[in-house]
């Protein structure tokens, strides 16, 4: 996780066009444009990280969990410079660090590996726990997960102990597209809340909505936020 | 004798005294023995309950956090039940870690399938970089954890309750040459030792030692090899040693038999014995099967 390059600050208007240089058109698929506006709202507003601090004890953590559809994630991780524009277009090919699930080893700036669901929410739980291990109160871990993506028994493991240990530094971003099989009664972080998580829904496209409640005081617990986006089907 | 599961949770105690790096996650199993240590370091020594595909995740996720992390429970629900998060949350995100396990192949044997583990090692075997230890005494399971603790990589512990009357590891990782003869090479891991050196009184037979299985020290199997048959004497799925045995002769023709647990469930509760000896891994067993392998 070493940053490449920098360059004049892109804006979310420039995320389109990163994201062309991957799909060779301006056409995107939902699973890649549904975490588009989160993932650009932690890292413009939120997280505290960035390609000079990429390897600091001291920076926030962000672990993709949904790994699929990751134009959007490296088109972001491109805007901010973590990764150079010039790997866009071999998205995907033999030679290139970008596939369609973001491996850490290879992409600077990510933090985890992912592409098999149910994963990046009970490593969240590990490294906000390793991070209090070693006394180190103000990197703050979020996690994105997509609300299919809870259909996986892992997660609910992970919910469960969350609250339990009191994970005050752990937030979980679920994008929620309505896309799992059989739904939510109650809504996504109902599953969180009734774990005594703190939690907000909020508009997945409105980036002051998405900030407020991603930057909400949780004393003693940890903290989730529903962003609802357009249902897919 | 004290047990290495006892000696396991006696030495990490005293390691997270020393070593603030060090951290240890549970999944209820052994969270007992590991309460004054928890009640020293309430962030270090980590229960997630009966959870064990957390139980892995949060390894790696101390991992990736700079700590040293050791996940410890029974082999079946250490290994095969959360395979999917040792093959991703540890080796795929490049996190090291530590696993010691419990139970082995029938230490449980009253408990049936469900807490009986002979897979495991050749599970892991699937998987680049562990170092997989297999020890047979307490004492060595103790410079084993101690040596783990202190490195970086991937590394399993597969302790025991059965064990060997002493220590029999001359230089760690290494094979130990126990007796030397014409006729063949009987290599024994962990536990099976005692069982394995009664088996061959008398017998022509090289008898080589391993607590440590993985990497395979193919320097002193060759080092010692005199007659090119090599029988494989192991306390988990027969067979699971074989590919590293023909690996490290390849230039040499030779013979292999691998002994171990077989794969058909017994379905059968009883004593360890009882089951060692079901699985002709006594040393009565053991004389016949590696004496008619070496005159075949």
């Amino acid at each position: 996780m070493t940053s490449t390059t920098s360059r004049a600050p892109a804006t979310f208007a420039d995320l389109p066009t990163l994201m062309s240089l991957m799909t060779g058109d301006d056409k995107h698929d939902q699973a890649a444009t549904s975490t588009l506006d989160v993932l650009w709202v932690l890292y413009d507003r939120v997280l505290r990280v960035s390609p000079d601090t990429a390897d600091e004890d001291t920076r926030d953590r962000f672990l993709l969990s949904k790994g699929h559809g990751p134009m959007a994630y490296y088109a972001v991780l491109a805007a901010k410079g973590f990764l150079d524009n010039d790997e866009l277009p071999g998205f995907g090919s033999f030679s290139s660090i970008l596939g369609f699930h973001p491996d850490h080893m290879l992409v600077p700036g990510a933090e985890i590996s992912s592409g098999s669901l149910g994963h990046g929410l009970p490593l969240a739980v590990g490294m906000a726990l390793g991070l209090r291990a070693r006394g180190l109160a103000g990197p703050r871990v979020f996690v994105l997960l997509g609300d299919a993506e809870l259909d996986e028994g892992s997660n609910h493991e992970a919910i469960a102990f969350a609250r339990a240990a009191k994970l005050d530094s752990l937030t979980a971003v679920v994008v929620d597209n309505a896309s799992a099989t059989y739904g939510w009664p109650g809504g996504v972080e109902a599953r969180f809340a009734v774990e005594g998580w703190s939690v907000r829904r909020v508009p997945g496209r409105d980036h002051d909505a998405l900030e407020a409640a991603l930057t909400v005081a949780h004393p003693g617990r940890p903290h989730m936020v529903a962003a609802v986006v357009e249902a897919k089907w | 004798m004290d047990t290495m599961r006892e000696r396991f949770s006696a030495v990490t105690s005293a390691l997270l005294d020393e070593d603030p790096r060090l951290a240890v996650v549970l999944a209820d199993i052994s969270a007992d023995s590991f309460g004054p240590a928890r009640r020293r370091h309430p962030d270090r020594v980590i229960n997630v309950g009966i959870r064990e595909q957390l139980l892995i995740s949060v390894t790696g996720g101390l991992a990736l956090a700079g700590l040293r992390p050791i996940a410890h429970t029974f082999a079946s629900f250490l290994v095969e039940r959360p395979w999917e998060q040792i093959k991703l949350d540890l080796n795929h995100q490049g996190a090291g870690a530590v696993l010691v396990s419990a139970g082995a192949s029938y230490d449980n044997s009253g408990s049936g399938r469900t807490h009986q583990s002979p897979g495991d090692v050749a599970l892991l075997g699937t998987l680049p970089g562990w170092t997989v230890h297999v020890p047979g005494h307490p004492d060595e399971a103790e410079r084993q954890i101690r040596a783990a603790a202190a490195a970086d990589g991937l590394v399993y512990v597969r302790l025991s309750t059965q064990a060997n009357s002493v220590p029999l590891e001359s230089e760690p990782g290494r094979l130990t040459v126990l007796r030397t003869g014409r006729q063949g090479t009987v290599l024994v891991t962990g536990p099976l030792a005692d069982a394995a050196i009664d088996a061959t009184l008398g017998l022509d037979v090289t008898v080589l030692y391993a607590a440590t299985i993985r990497p395979l020290d193919a320097a002193t199997l060759r080092e010692t090899l005199d007659a090119p048959a090599v029988v494989l004497v192991e306390p988990y799925l027969a067979g699971t040693s074989v590919p590293a045995v023909t690996g490290a002769l390849r230039d040499i023709p030779h013979r292999v038999l691998g002994l171990g647990i077989g794969r058909p469930e017994l379905r059968r509760y009883g004593t360890p014995a009882e089951h060692e000896a079901a699985h002709g891994l006594d040393a009565r067993s053991l004389r016949a099967a590696i004496s008619g392998f070496l005159a075949a």
